[in-house]
């Protein structure tokens, strides 16, 4: 029973990423309609500059390596990376490209995962890079002596990191002028530009906080797995979230990272070695498209009514 | 001859209804093909065989398949690939198991094995649409590599699911050369291309097209969705299919699962996007297209800008270059190379006059 | 006129519809005879739409049934009833804009065609001989509408006014024994008007077709009708020709707001 409550929690904690990630795909797709398929490779773009700078800011800044200044300099930086990154993807992508379908938007944003791919490594190089945030990855004495369950301080500070951004944003869409605004364009474009909302701005704001994200998501998963490549398939991670949670729910993409991050792990552990294992890649999925076939809108999805 | 249709007159409906109502048309496709046929293997080398024009057809066809999937039908499929792996680990299988069997009829198989399969994928379309689809059809991409390496009876039991294509014999004429690959594989593929064509001018390419651009009117007119959704997984898998069994048999050789990855799903997506969504010559384009684009950038980029640059930077330029032209494309002629083409002939049509 | 209105071929009876708490339809009866033309009006929003999505099953009322020619249907996918001959047009065009007039038109005949996919694969044969055949019943309808210049040009491309040509076409490409036209003649000048309207009765005469007819134009409507039914607020406020229609006070009262 421990073990199970292990992998149980280790799926939650897992799944709390994956909430991380998918929530980037809701903002953008609340605010703009896109199904922003470039945000598994914005995660990684974010967490390579980050590293990057890390690297390079010591030689030219002369500051100490690996101190304090050098890191909050380096998420400052990253952070105007990704608002750059979301300035140039209005003016170059969402822009010439407003009122098409919204199929040609995804299809450009695969587009722009390669771009962004090919950019991140241009600038930065495709090595692995191991990322220390200064968190200890070790078990919980506490956890071990009482409950005899194993859960790593880092996973539960990654969880919590999570946890306090969901929050933050929940509350910036509820109770500031932007989010209104943002809520306002969400429900109806050529409405919301009627009253006055400047949409591109918008736009902006929007992608430059789920740039923020990335940022986030990137370094803590860059530094539990090294920051490589890898870090782009964090979007596919989080389609099955997306599914089953709803493209348009900030509480439908938590509740799903959690689903889907608990039940991958116990599928793994406890159905995997029955079928030869590695099921991680497609169970999700599986799981979210069985999930459809019953509730097509997602969990919190809203249902849509076709008119004629 | 100048390319003019003033005087052609049609006096039957039957006229208007060819494949290529313009005389020009039909004369350009018959020299077209008998250019690749006849002359290419005369004038082309191994590597332009085996490297550019093999490959190039082979995906040309499977972006026909993904064209009438998406570009006909509009359901946006990113699982092409794992079709082809079907259709690669079918054909190997009826070869492997079933004595004498023969080549032509194995690819079909193996074609058919991939409509079944989607057809089992394409189920879910029933109930839902647009990127929930995308994302389902991702579902197909990691399922089936994922079971085509774990259940090793597909791959007779190889380490990791390589499988090795047997020879090719035909009428017990050896296809072992890379002309006599390059001319079957030429065959199929324009054969398969004319059916194609001739699908999507018919009944069945309107339901596809009529579901595509509005399927409750579509519905309201007697188009059964279901039967016209699924009929469009399976022609659309079927090309895949034979795709991916030509890859094998006729390009590769040696393929593993893995080989059919999401990579290579994004690649067909991105043929059909550059070459022209909904139709079959912009398939061909576009293979061409992302086929040879990688190699020109291998050759041209370190010519130009010499020792300066490493691999790794071409590769990355290749990144940066691919989603560049995705994004370029989708904004400046969403009709893709196909559109460029029909300008072309419709500047020609009034050469020398501007209008 | 010719024509002669004949039973009862359609009967709506205690039809309730609504979404999800939205009441869009309460309890509406009617009924439609063979060969007339039957109009349903009401202010925006009274529920026409939604009755002509009742009528050939793109909506599933909660309360009520429907009999259409003797048969009672329940759940009924709209494909059925086309098979049945229900033809229909959309408030919003809903044509198929990637494609051209003939082949939207075309498509109308789709349950007429009998060849499979294989045949169309190789069009050969008798795939060719039906393409052909059918192509001839389309270039009748074309000719009909008067729309033969246009017949290769796609449809996105052509102004409002031939797109709800285009789209009336495509409903008799099916040879309906029953067409639902939904506004046909909203957005157009009076000259576009008086075409549609010569159109609608022509078919009407000719070829007997039964017509029930969303409309907002009164004048249109009291003129061609041969039979009105009034909806207003999902409700049924008044039914019958179109004079006494033109008198009943409930009528009056919600065109004109006048308080009761």
């Amino acid at each position: 029973m421990q073990f199970f409550f292990e992998v149980l929690i280790g799926g939650l904690l897992s799944g709390v990423l994956y909430a991380l990630v998918a929530l980037g795909f809701v903002l953008i797709y609340k605010a703009s309609g896109v199904f922003n398929f470039a945000q598994g490779a914005m995660v990684f773009f974010a967490a390579l500059t980050f590293v990057g700078f890390l690297e390079v800011l010591p030689g030219w800044t002369g500051l100490e390596e690996g101190g304090r200044a050098v890191f909050w300099l380096s998420f400052v930086l990253s952070l105007a990376a990704m608002v750059v990154l979301a300035i140039v993807t209005e003016k170059f992508v969402l822009r010439p490209l407003v009122n098409q379908p919204a199929i040609t938007l995804f299809m450009a944003t695969i587009g722009l995962t390669f771009l962004v791919e090919g950019i991140a490594q241009g600038i930065w190089g495709a090595n692995v890079r191991g990322l220390n945030l200064g968190i200890q990855d070790e078990p919980i004495e506490y956890m071990m002596e009482n409950f005899n369950i194993l859960i790593s301080s880092f996973d539960v500070f990654a969880a919590a990191v999570a946890a306090i951004l969901v929050a933050a944003l929940a509350l910036f869409f509820q109770y500031t002028r932007i989010g209104r605004a943002l809520r306002a364009v969400a429900d109806d474009h050529q409405a919301a530009l009627s009253i006055g909302i400047p949409l591109r701005h918008i736009w902006v704001i929007v992608w430059a906080v789920a740039g923020f994200v990335a940022l986030v998501a990137g370094m803590i998963w860059g530094a539990r797995n090294g920051v490589q490549f890898a870090l782009t398939f964090t979007a596919l991670k989080a389609l099955p979230v997306l599914i089953l949670g709803g493209f348009t729910s900030v509480p439908g993409a938590i509740v799903g990272g959690l689903i889907i991050g608990a039940s991958e792990k116990l599928a793994e552990v406890y159905v995997g070695p029955f079928v030869g294992g590695g099921i991680e890649s497609w169970f999700p999925y599986i799981l979210a498209l069985a999930f459809l076939l019953v509730r097509p809108e997602g969990l919190f999805g809203e249902k849509h009514i076709d008119r004629v | 001859m100048l390319y003019r249709e003033a005087g052609q007159f049609k006096a039957s409906y039957e006229a208007d209804q060819q494949i290529f109502p313009i005389l020009q048309d039909r004369v350009g496709v018959l020299l077209l093909i008998g250019f690749f046929a006849l002359v290419v293997p005369l004038i082309a080398d191994q590597y332009w065989l085996k490297a550019i024009l093999i490959p190039v057809l082979i995906f040309s066809l499977a972006a026909i398949g993904l064209n009438i999937l998406t570009g006909y039908a509009g359901q946006l499929s990113l699982g092409s690939a794992a079709f082809m792996a079907v259709g690669a680990f079918g054909a190997y299988n009826f070869m492997l198991r079933i004595d004498g069997m023969p080549f032509l009829v194995a690819i079909l198989l193996g074609g058919l094995c991939a409509a079944l399969v989607g057809v089992m994928f394409g189920l879910p379309s029933l109930r839902i649409k647009g990127f929930y689809l995308a994302v389902a059809t991702l579902a197909a991409q990691f399922f089936i590599v994922w079971a085509l390496v774990k259940i090793e009876w597909f791959s007779n039991y190889s380490s990791s699911g390589v499988i090795t294509a047997q020879e090719i014999e035909i009428l017990g004429y050896a296809f072992d050369g890379p002309v006599s690959k390059y001319l079957l594989t030429l065959f199929v593929v324009v054969v398969m291309a004319l059916l194609a064509k001739n699908m999507v001018r018919s009944t069945t390419g309107r339901a596809w097209m009529a579901v595509r651009d509005m399927d409750v009117a579509a519905e309201v007119i007697g188009i059964r969705l279901m039967r016209t959704k699924l009929t469009a997984f399976a022609v659309s898998s079927f090309y895949c299919g034979v795709a991916g069994a030509l890859y094998a048999y006729t390009y590769i050789g040696t393929v593993e699962p893995e080989g059919f990855n999401l990579d290579l799903s994004f690649r067909i997506l991105f043929m059909i996007i550059i070459g022209g969504v909904g139709s079959i010559m912009g398939s061909f384009l576009g293979a061409a297209f992302i086929v040879l684009l990688p190699i020109a950038l291998d050759v041209f980029v370190p010519m130009f800008l010499g020792d300066l640059v490493s691999s790794s930077f071409v590769s990355n330029l290749q990144l940066i270059v691919f989603g560049g032209l995705i994004v370029f494309f989708l904004i400046v002629e969403p009709h893709g190379l196909a559109r460029l083409w029909q300008i072309g002939k419709e500047k020609l049509r009034l050469w020398p006059f501007p209008h | 006129m010719a024509r002669e209105i004949g039973d009862v071929i359609l009967k709506m009876e205690g039809i309730s519809l609504s979404f999800g708490g939205v009441k869009a339809l309460t309890n509406i009866s009617f009924d439609v005879r063979e060969h007339e033309i039957r109009s349903i009006i009401g202010p925006n929003g009274a529920g026409k739409s939604s009755m002509l999505n009742v009528i050939n099953g793109v909506y599933h009322p909660q309360e009520g049934q429907v009999t259409f020619r003797g048969e009672v249907r329940r759940d009924m996918e709209p494909h059925k009833a086309a098979t049945q001959g229900i033809a229909r047009t959309f408030q919003n065009i809903a044509l198929f804009k990637g494609m051209s007039v003939l082949d939207n038109i075309m498509t109308g005949r789709n349950l007429k065609m009998k060849c499979n996919l294989f045949h169309h694969a190789l069009h050969w044969g008798k795939a060719r001989a039906e393409e052909i055949e059918h192509r001839k019943k389309v270039e009748e309808v074309i000719d009909f509408l008067e729309i033969q210049s246009i017949r290769k040009t796609p449809v996105g491309r052509l102004p409002y006014g031939l797109q709800k040509r285009v789209e009336l076409g495509r409903a008799l490409a099916a040879e309906p024994s029953m067409m639902l036209l939904d506004e046909p003649m909203a957005g157009m000048n009076v000259e576009e008007k008086q075409d549609m309207c010569r159109f609608i009765l022509d078919v009407n005469d000719q070829f007997g077709t039964t017509i029930v007819l969303i409309e907002h134009d009164m004048g249109v409507v009291m003129d061609i009708s041969d039979r009105v039914v009034v909806l207003d607020y999902g409700k049924k406020i008044g039914d019958g020709v179109p004079d006494e229609v033109k008198n009943n006070p409930d009528v009056i009262s919600a065109y004109l707001g006048t308080s009761h």
